[in-house]
């Protein structure tokens, strides 16, 4: 199957669509003339969290106890704001304070219209395809309070390699994600546990807050993080979406 | 100087305030209700702060934190003076918070609290209503409480940083349909302005257009439906919204 996917490459400020086809079982576009890689998506990027079953249940008892008290009824939203916004194969610089960061890997749901409290049944209208996401934080244990000082440093969200519009995966719950760390697979899941579903995350959202075109909205990223460190190589692949790069590194180094 | 953004007649103007009425950039003079008035600047990241004033965390009975306690808000959050804010019908608290805003004029990092003052472009008003009735205990205060549509008013002016002597000295007011109902000074925030700018560059980049908003002091209060709330701060002028 040969497709076209959008991408922001070589330093140009405007989209191109790249041929793409299948290449040992994951998407993959010529990559011979590119040079860079910008982010696709130049909206607001908002995460979800604690929307796997898996996640859920890897909190067990703690979700009923202080400071917590009861599970969440409401998406659990955060924001990764622009300076937190990377492309492909750019490295991410590891602050000093930190030994280690987790590797949140995410499907990006990128929205193809303005949403507003749309219904469930019709969400997938205002969707414009899917990429990846590389949703690093500082190791934290406790979400009682948002992360900003753990998730919010610069260049720890890269997203990409490119948007693969929506017509070519009709069935975004089947996407399996994995994360390989130099190479050796770290983690892996699959959309179908969700706590909500796509169609039904973008009902419960924008109820509300209105995303517009342009805008990311992370499915989730599974539970039991892996974490990577200065000088690894973090690839996060799914077959129909395809594999996003980054390199690790202390700022020295 | 004193510069608003608002829509008229089909296009986009910057105006500055004359003589009770409001001077277009192409020269002619229109009443402040003409106009359609949007936010001052086009937000960038923005940043807010919670309890950062001691008497509203003793008022929320909390301790003062010992760090600050930074959320982001979204661009659809926004609305300019004179806007509408939708109270939903099952909300049984809903309240207004009147914060002084810093706009950041200059891309920041690792800024010290010396130098902190200048990278600020100027201020203006922020409304930062809460929805209480939907707090959660995850990444609180969570998106659904702090990040509603049409739910942060903001304006009417950005009052340029160098027309505000002492941003740390600033009183603030809010009324509902004329009554004044909360009272305070920026004398008493916990995080200084050069505080939180300190802070949040030593770990990442704030970049022009950046918005600080930087909590409230006690006395929130219930709003109703076509409540009227005025939230004033010293210099900067009075920011209106209506509760629709």
């Amino acid at each position: 199957m040969n497709i076209k996917v959008r991408a922001r490459v070589n330093g140009n400020y405007y989209d191109q669509f790249l041929p793409a086809a299948l290449k040992e079982g994951v998407i993959d576009a010529e990559e011979s003339m590119i040079h860079s890689w910008a982010s696709p998506v130049c909206g607001t990027v908002y995460g979800t969290l604690l929307n796997d079953l898996q996640s859920l249940k890897a909190m067990g008892d703690l979700l009923n106890k202080p400071p917590y008290e009861q599970p969440p009824k409401a998406p659990v939203l955060y924001i990764k704001p622009i300076n937190t916004i990377t492309g492909h194969h750019t490295e991410v610089i590891i602050p000093g304070e930190a030994a280690q960061l987790k590797v949140g890997a995410s499907v990006g749901i990128v929205i193809g219209k303005r949403t507003a409290k749309v219904k469930a049944e019709d969400a997938y209208e205002f969707i414009e395809g899917y990429t990846l996401v590389n949703d690093l934080s500082l190791p934290h244990a406790s979400i009682f309070r948002p992360a900003i000082k753990e998730k919010v440093r610069d260049g720890f969200c890269p997203i990409g390699p490119w948007v693969v519009p929506q017509k070519y995966i009709p069935n975004p719950e089947k996407i399996k994600i994995s994360v390989y760390i130099n190479g050796e697979k770290k983690h892996h899941y699959s959309l179908e546990k969700l706590v909500r579903p796509i169609p039904q995350l973008l009902q419960d959202v924008s109820e509300f807050m209105t995303l517009d075109q342009g805008d990311l909205l992370m499915a989730g990223c599974g539970a039991n993080l892996p974490t990577a460190e200065s000088g690894d190589i973090v690839r996060i692949e799914a077959a129909e979406i395809g594999a996003l790069e980054n390199k690790l590194r202390r700022w020295w180094t | 100087m004193k510069t608003a953004r608002v829509a008229f007649e089909g296009d986009i103007f910057y105006a500055v305030p004359l003589e009770g009425k409001l001077k277009l950039a192409n020269g002619r003079i229109v009443e402040e209700e003409q106009v359609a008035w949007l936010p001052p600047v086009k937000p960038g990241t923005c940043f807010a702060l919670g309890l950062n004033y001691m008497d509203h965390a003793t008022e929320l009975k909390f301790k003062a934190p010992e760090e600050p306690l930074v959320f982001l808000k979204g661009p659809n959050t926004f609305v300019g003076h004179r806007g509408r804010t939708k109270r939903p019908e099952d909300v049984t608290n809903m309240h207004y918070e009147c914060e002084l805003a810093v706009i950041i004029g200059r891309q920041a990092r690792a800024v010290s609290k010396a130098e902190a003052y200048d990278y600020v472009a100027g201020y203006t008003i922020a409304n930062d209503y809460a929805f209480r009735d939907y707090l959660e205990n995850y990444y609180r205060p969570n998106l659904r409480v702090k990040n509603r549509d049409h739910s942060t008013p903001l304006g009417p002016w950005f009052v340029d940083a160098a027309d505000i002597k002492d941003p740390m000295n600033l009183s603030l007011r809010t009324f509902i349909n004329g009554e004044k109902v909360q009272e305070g000074t920026t004398n008493d925030m916990i995080f200084k302005v050069d505080d939180l700018i300190e802070y949040l560059s030593g770990f990442m980049t704030l970049n022009p257009g950046d918005l600080l908003l930087t909590g409230t002091p006690k006395g929130t209060i219930d709003t109703k439906v076509g409540d009227e709330v005025v939230t004033e701060i010293e210099g900067l002028g009075k920011l209106i919204n209506t509760i629709v």
